[in-house]
């Protein structure tokens, strides 16, 4: 194909750390697990993968080497999972599922002092110390436990605990106020709680 | 009831001082009434470990994911690298 030859060699002339023909198998992949870690949804993960690849090549000439090719390519895709949550979280239809998610923990504590009540006591149950051998089992009800919080919820905790986000950038690219994040944060950490306790034992 | 035992007794604001202290630091203020709490409510104690495990139990989620070989599949990726030709060739 002489076309794509006079491609590349125009390409790899201005950016030699950049090979587009190699993208997919060289970071496919990776991209991929990213992407699914953080959405949980295979045909999203997958155009969300593409989507990347597509815009990474309309931005080529603005690469500056100063980062690996694999870096760069997975700031596109961290942007753009970025939006997936911004959508997800800000669509009215889904304000129904963080009622829901609210309604789960009304009886946690008792309204007038605050208690536990006890029926919702956390008790021990095997994942009080750490061990990052925990088992594959555990592993899968965690995802499910996460999958059931609602998407506001979910996109807030994982910026938080996955990608380490500054609270500051959480709150403006989620649109959430500052007291607001220390309620999310809470919350789902309450509910995730609760759902591992029950589905575990 | 004074202020300082109000909180003593409350678990739900022990809890949210929990999830608070492992992002961002509590004021002196916020760290006694949580010391003091903890000390005698065995409840939020267990909560406290659980939360703390959960938080890395998360963190390490991704990279065993990332490292227990997700992939996508051949075709998928063909295709992909295929349509990537189509734009470069555009150029």
């Amino acid at each position: 194909m002489p076309a794509s030859n006079q491609a590349v060699s125009n390409l790899s002339d201005a950016q030699p750390n950049i090979d587009p023909h190699k993208w997919v198998a060289a970071h496919a992949d990776y991209l991929y697990s990213y992407a699914l870690t953080r959405i949980n949804d295979e045909e999203q993960a997958r155009d969300l993968v593409q989507e990347t690849f597509l815009a990474a090549l309309e931005k080529v000439k603005q690469f500056e080497g100063r980062s690996s090719e694999r870096t760069w390519l997975t700031a596109i895709l961290k942007n753009k999972v970025i939006d997936v949550y911004r959508k997800k979280s800000s669509a009215f239809a889904k304000r129904t599922d963080i009622t829901e998610a609210e309604h789960d923990q009304e009886d946690f504590f008792d309204p007038t002092d605050g208690h536990w009540n006890p029926t919702h006591w956390p008790m021990p149950f095997g994942i009080e110390t750490y061990d990052p051998l925990m088992t594959k089992e555990f592993n899968n009800i965690l995802q499910k436990c996460m999958q059931k919080l609602p998407a506001l919820w979910l996109s807030v905790f994982t910026m938080k605990h996955i990608d380490e986000e500054s609270t500051s950038t959480i709150c403006s690219e989620l649109k959430v106020s500052d007291s607001n994040f220390w309620v999310i944060i809470h919350r789902t950490k309450l509910n995730l709680r609760s759902c591992l306790q029950k589905n575990w034992i | 009831m004074s202020e300082l035992k109000k909180i003593a007794y409350n678990c739900r604001k022990a809890t949210f001082l929990i999830e608070k202290k492992q992002i961002d630091s509590l004021t002196l203020r916020e760290k006694l009434e949580l010391k003091i709490h903890l000390a005698g409510c065995s409840v939020c104690r267990t909560f406290q470990q659980q939360s703390i495990v959960i938080n890395k139990m998360v963190h390490d989620l991704l990279h065993s994911t990332q490292n227990r070989e997700i992939t996508l599949d051949k075709e998928f990726k063909d295709e992909l690298q295929n349509r990537i030709e189509e734009e470069l060739n555009k150029k």
